[in-house]
């Protein structure tokens, strides 16, 4: 089948897939919707939910009726190596310390980029490492560890 | 008037002390040199540094994030002007006329008329912060809860009005904000929801998650997949200071975008970025010869600059008398005064006069700082300029991830974050305008809080929220601005005003 207006179709079905999706979760779990005067915790986001879900068919049937733009290619390559840089920053932070962490970062979101250079990019993270390590450990006493816990 | 003499007396002798100055000079700096480099904004630089101000004493903590964002306004037009690339989403539109000075060789000029437009606006827009909060924290002491859901109600139909593109679609980003939004432990029955039995999911999902992953991660994914172009006009600034004919005519200009500035940063929805488009459009129209726009005229620089300066300064007063951000900006600052055991609200100019009127004093100073920091040292930010993307997008990651794991020292939240960056991300290729996610994300747990105590008070009755007139008259409005936008003709103008070159 041929979109006319992708753009809005894909919104539609997000919108409606997580607005339904909350919803349903309310009526599975079996938050109590308790009454008007009484609202339970599952009063509200039913609500919302069934109408974010109506929303997003809405949004869905008048995609198909209209023209736009199309949705164009996901950069998963940047994709990628940034946020696989921020997670492994994440788990591992605690464990290496904040200087290997934070080069280590530097080394993997570089990859997302067009060009990589190595040395460049080495300065760049050791250069970052000191200096946070002096902003953030030093001067705002953020408790990261520095070096490496299995160093000592 | 008196009280507002000693009050503003109070307030010099807490911005004067050597610290707060030190502050207010911290945030001057960092808001230039995030506004200045294009690619990283307030939201995302706020966010980063809001677990580090859990140290800080509350005054100089939001003495200092105050400052980011008024500073980021004036950083953005150094780039706008020089390179062509707004630093800041509320620079657009002084990039068209001011890099066409730039070309003429009077660069020094728009970055002059800029920044003391942008002076002259601040001190305005913090005068009229200091009159008009009592009155309107007065008038919120009279608000029920009834009339605080009606009064969020038509913040969120305002910020859909104000957003850019799809109005349909701005209103899917605020009810999947205010869903997001109640993740977490109900207040009231202590049920966790949507958590899933993962704990650290019942403490809800963190705000500043949420901003750094679509306002960070998203936008360095984005810069990166379009690839980095960039030509820094920096052989002739000129003479800084505008000529007395400039000046001549570039006043009206500021006037105007001081005025119109002031007023929209007010609404909720609102902020420096929708002020600036509007003072551009504003002085086109009205203009006797407008030929000269989008070719170098001077008015073109001016009234933009004034109006973000001054939105900036007063989209402060919803926050501070009322408790209810209207931008994502001043959500944060709700998170950041939360973190200090603040809650936001008319109270805290009754229990907290020295935070209150602190702060205020400090916005002026600040403004006075700026325009220093921004005209004699633009040399500095001129050659932060030079610093290819290629070397900053790292060093922007390795501070959100610093601030990220430091909310809570886990990788949760790192993980969330990142989690946040693809959906930003995905959020950008759907066209799908972020800010009033944000929006409904930091109101919903205080919507639902509001509408829950409204109808236990009316004890079911719905028509509660329209018997009463205060709220009454909230929802009115709300709905007279639902009706205006639906209109075909406005609906029209809006698209125009969005689209504007």
């Amino acid at each position: 089948m041929h979109l006319r207006n992708p753009k809005d179709f894909w919104s539609g079905i997000m919108f409606a897939a997580i607005g339904f999706a909350f919803a349903i979760i309310v009526k599975v779990y079996e938050y109590p919707m308790g009454t008007a005067s009484r609202m339970g915790p599952g009063y509200f986001p039913f609500v919302l939910g069934n109408a974010l879900g109506i929303l997003g068919i809405i949004i869905l049937l008048k995609s198909l009726v209209s023209d736009g733009g199309g949705v164009s290619k996901f950069a998963w390559r940047p994709i990628a190596w940034i946020l696989g840089g921020v997670i492994i920053f994440g788990l591992t932070v605690k464990l290496v310390g904040l200087a290997l962490a934070i080069v280590t970062l530097v080394l993997i979101a570089s990859f997302g980029g067009h060009e990589f250079k190595l040395k460049e990019q080495l300065i760049a993270g050791l250069i970052l490492a000191v200096g946070s390590i002096g902003v953030f450990v030093y001067g705002l006493k953020l408790p990261f560890p520095i070096w490496p816990s299995f160093f000592g | 008037m008196e009280a507002l003499l000693s009050n503003l007396a109070l307030g010099f002798s807490v911005a004067f002390t050597p610290e707060a100055l030190m502050y207010c000079l911290i945030g001057c700096l960092l808001g230039t040199l995030i506004g200045v480099l294009p690619g990283i904004g307030p939201v995302a630089t706020i966010a980063m540094l809001l677990p580090a101000t859990f140290a800080l004493k509350p005054e100089f903590s939001l003495i200092m994030l105050a400052g980011i964002y008024y500073g980021a306004q004036y950083g953005g037009s150094t780039t706008a002007i020089l390179v062509n690339i707004p630093g800041e989403s509320s620079s657009v539109v002084t990039a068209l006329d001011g890099y066409q000075m730039a070309r003429k060789g009077r660069a020094g000029a728009a970055l002059g008329i800029a920044a003391l437009g942008s002076f002259f606006a601040g001190c305005v827009a913090t005068l009229l912060l200091a009159a008009a909060a009592p009155p309107l924290a007065q008038i919120a002491f009279k608000f029920g809860p009834a009339e605080y859901f009606s009064l969020m109600t038509l913040g969120l139909i305002a910020a859909v009005v104000l957003a850019h593109g799809s109005v349909i679609k701005a209103v899917g980003m605020i009810l999947l904000g205010l869903l997001l939004g109640l993740v977490g432990t109900d207040v009231n029955s202590g049920m966790a929801r949507f958590s899933f039995s993962i704990p650290e999911l019942s403490d809800g999902i963190g705000f500043v998650s949420v901003a750094m992953g679509i306002f960070g991660f998203a936008e360095i994914i984005k810069n990166l997949e379009q690839g980095e172009e960039r030509e820094v006009f920096v052989n002739k600034v000129g003479r800084l200071l505008p000529t007395w004919d400039d000046v001549k005519q570039a006043y009206p200009a500021v006037l105007r975008g001081t005025a119109l500035g002031s007023l929209l940063g007010i609404l909720p929805g609102g902020g420096a970025v929708l002020a600036s488009f509007s003072a551009y459009t504003l002085e086109k129209k009205i203009a006797k010869d407008s030929s000269q726009f989008g070719k170098g005229d001077i008015r073109g620089v001016a009234a933009p600059e004034s109006a973000n300066n001054a939105a900036a300064q007063t989209s402060f007063i919803p926050l501070l008398t009322l408790g209810i951000p209207p931008n994502p900006v001043m959500a944060l600052m709700v998170g950041a005064m939360i973190i200090q055991g603040i809650q936001p609200g008319p109270q805290v100019m009754t229990e907290k006069p020295q935070l209150f009127w602190g702060m205020i004093v400090s916005m002026w100073i600040g403004n006075l700082m700026l325009v220093i920091l921004n005209l004699p040292l633009i040399g500095i930010w001129i050659k932060l300029l030079t610093v290819p993307y290629r070397l900053l997008y790292p060093a922007i990651l390795v501070f959100c991830c610093i601030g990220v794991y430091s909310l809570s020292n886990s990788p949760f939240d790192v993980l969330v974050t990142a989690c946040f960056g693809l959906v930003g991300y995905v959020f950008v290729k759907l066209d799908c305008e972020p800010a009033p996610l944000l929006l409904g994300f930091i109101l919903g747990p205080m919507m639902e809080e509001n509408l829950r105590r409204a109808m236990l008070l009316s004890r079911g009755d719905a028509t509660t929220f329209v018997t009463r007139p205060l709220s009454a008259t909230l929802l009115g409005i709300s709905l007279l601005l639902l009706l205006i936008i639906m209109l075909p003709a406005i609906r029209k103008k809006r698209e125009e005003a969005f689209v504007e070159e």
